[in-house]
């Protein structure tokens, strides 16, 4: 993932960019998050200035979404499916040895900044189970040598 | 010689870009002519990569390809299956919403229209918006997102509504478990959600449309977004619809990863920039919903339904069905099964054949034990309930629900105790917090069936208590249905709930 220190003005730009859509606010996020890794702080007052709402009403708004960041993420980000369709075929045994292996728990980064595990629920693969996500990289029947193989690639 | 390489997210996950690399280095190589199209997936996920080669003759399909298969695949002497058509999985299925699924090239309009597509909208843009809503209304098509609401008394409400804007959005937030029709439709076969819209739009009245996508679903967003961008060029969407005189646009507009934006008022929310959080109803998003706006807020299955219903007359769709579930269910077939994947078929098949005949019972060769089915809110159907058929009244009067129509399949080695408490640990992770059942509700219904396998003889009770309230004073699905998977599980399969118990007596 490309990763930029953040400027007020690069923020300003996007905010700038995206403000005449009906329903700003998420694609502003997504390309802030796009452009550094995550929501820095600064972000905020900038957002909130330009849409004309409280600091309160946009944190609230990046604190909802599972997706937004406010810290950085590893340099390659690993997401597992926990829901049903994966559980039926071993998803659980494959989340505890990759966890095991990295030795971090879900949400955690290794000491390295290397990899980041996150738990995702669903994501369309329920025939083709356990499923797994390595940064854009999706992985059917997955099993943990496959996993930690396309995180270390 | 013309190949086809699905580039479908679950075809991607088992190796199709390796696989279509692998065809243009060995076509380069040999220095032959071979034009590789990605197309959807046909929805036979055992079976991906699905690779189909047309020599001039038909199309011929192999699979599961892999790279070191492609020189074989090129010569002609890899085993195959024959036509796609011709196997038992597809054969046995009715093909209206999915027709041209894995069919055709999902960004090529020409194609589309060569198979079929863009009929309806042309024949709907010579209609009034009253005629288009009985037209949808006469078909009998209900919302295929899980409540299964009339569509066309939703889109009658917004068509008489008086109001300077109107909306139609599109709800891609296809978040529950074992469902993926949506991701696969909007993938293979982009502008029949396009048409679908464009029809509604001009229906009721309404110039803005919005797909709301997953963000999990990065492969379905970049081709609606190539596909919204190709309409709008070639005049689909646009200040003049196919030459109507009516405008109609759309833009594509991502999720950023909560469940409850699958519910409808919490989408709205969502799309206008807010907290993901539910709207008490009234008042109806019909009247009241994208900023203010009467809109109309429907699945993709439903929307993309919409144009073979105006290709080929309501009364086409309507002969399809069982009761008042009419036309086709697009059944999702996942989990431990053998023969995963999507089968569209008409209302009316009963849970036990789609398990059993279609999907060939379990992957580990295991007796099925439990089927859940309508998402990770639809109930836990045992076996001895498996001669109920397929349709909204008939999952209803069995306590279940069919919802979107996602079957997962689970083998005898499931524990119901352990899948009820994820159920109750998943809504207390997704609840939006609004209502107090649904917060508070779901934590406590975590610790309750902790009680419950500790061996606490009064907490099943009380369990059964909490999923009452839950049910009842819940503002949305989420809280409200939540009880669906806890209570089917508790019921049909006690021994899982009493072994804690026993083992301490």
């Amino acid at each position: 993932m490309p990763v930029a220190s953040p400027t007020l003005d690069t923020i300003r730009a996007i905010v700038a960019e995206h403000r005449h859509l009906e329903g700003p606010m998420l694609p502003i996020l997504h390309a802030i998050q796009e452009a550094f890794g995550r929501i820095p702080a600064e972000a905020v007052p900038a957002i909130a200035e330009a849409l004309n709402l409280g600091k309160a009403e946009v944190h609230g708004v990046v604190s909802f979404y599972h997706d937004f960041r406010e810290a950085p993420a590893g340099r390659r980000v690993i997401k597992l499916c926990r829901a049903e369709a994966c559980q039926a075929v071993g998803s659980e045994a494959l989340s505890e040895r990759v966890l095991a292996r990295l030795g971090i728990d879900w949400h955690g980064t290794t000491a390295d900044g290397a990899v980041t595990i996150e738990p995702v629920y669903c994501l369309g693969l329920c025939a083709c189970g356990p499923a797994a996500m390595v940064d854009d990289t999706l992985i059917g029947r997955a099993d943990a040598e496959r996993v930690l193989a396309e995180a270390a690639a | 010689m013309k190949v086809y390489v699905p580039l479908d997210s679950a075809a991607r996950a088992l190796g199709a870009d390796a696989v279509a690399a692998a065809i243009r280095a060995e076509a380069d190589r040999r220095g032959i002519d071979v034009t590789i199209v990605r197309n959807g997936s046909r929805g036979m996920v055992w079976l991906e990569p699905l690779v189909e080669v047309d020599r001039g003759d038909g199309r011929a399909a192999y699979g599961p390809v892999t790279a070191a298969d492609v020189p074989a695949l090129l010569d002609g002497t890899l085993k195959g299956h024959g036509r796609v058509e011709d196997i038992p999985f597809f054969a046995r299925q009715t093909r209206l919403t999915f027709q041209r699924c894995g069919l055709v090239d999902p960004t090529d309009l020409d194609d589309y229209a060569a198979h079929g597509g863009l009929a309806g909208l042309r024949r709907a843009a010579a209609m009034s918006g009253p005629e288009i809503v009985a037209e949808v209304t006469a078909s009998g098509l209900r919302g295929r997102g899980g409540a299964g609401f009339p569509t066309g008394i939703k889109w009658k409400t917004v068509q008489q509504a008086a109001a300077d804007r109107k909306y139609i959005v599109c709800n891609a937030d296809e978040g529950d478990s074992g469902t993926f029709a949506d991701r696969m439709l909007m993938e293979g076969d982009p502008f029949s959600l396009i048409e679908g819209m464009a029809i509604a739009g001009l229906g009721v009245g309404a110039t803005r449309g919005y797909v709301y996508i997953r963000s999990e679903y990065p492969v379905a967003i970049a081709v609606m977004r190539e596909a919204v961008a190709v309409a709008r060029r070639r005049g689909v969407l646009g200040p003049d619809v196919v030459g109507s005189g009516r405008a109609f646009d759309m833009e594509v507009r991502v999720g950023a990863g909560a469940y409850v934006c699958g519910e409808e008022t919490s989408l709205l929310n969502s799309l206008e920039g807010k907290r993901g959080t539910v709207r008490a109803k009234p008042p109806l998003p019909a009247l009241e919903g994208f900023l203010g706006c009467p809109t109309v807020v429907n699945n993709v299955i439903s929307l993309a339904t919409v144009p073979v219903i105006f290709e080929k007359g309501a009364a086409h769709y309507e002969a399809f069905g069982l009761g008042r579930s009419r036309g086709t269910v697009t059944l999702q077939i996942a989990g431990n099964v053998k023969r995963g994947g999507l089968f569209e078929t008409a209302f009316g098949m009963t849970l036990g054949e789609a398990v059993e005949e279609i999907a060939g019972g379990t992957a580990s060769g295991r007796p099925v034990k439990a089927v859940q089915v309508g998402g990770p809110l639809g109930a836990y159907m045992p076996r001895d309930r498996f001669d109920t058929p397929l349709g909204y009244e008939d999952f209803d009067a069995a306590g279940g629900l069919i919802g979107h129509a996602g079957l997962v399949v689970f083998d005898d080695t499931a524990d119901m105790l352990k899948l009820a408490r994820f159920a109750m640990e998943f809504c207390a992770v997704e609840s939006c917090g609004k209502c107090t059942p649904c917060r508070i509700g779901a934590v406590r219904g975590v610790e309750t069936i902790d009680r419950i396998a500790a061996g606490d003889p009064r907490a099943a009770a009380l369990l059964t208590d909490l999923c009452e309230t839950m049910k009842d004073g819940s503002l949305c699905a989420l809280g409200g249905f939540t009880p669906y998977p806890v209570m089917s599980a508790l019921t049909h399969f006690p021994a899982d709930f009493a072994t804690m118990k026993e083992a301490a007596e």
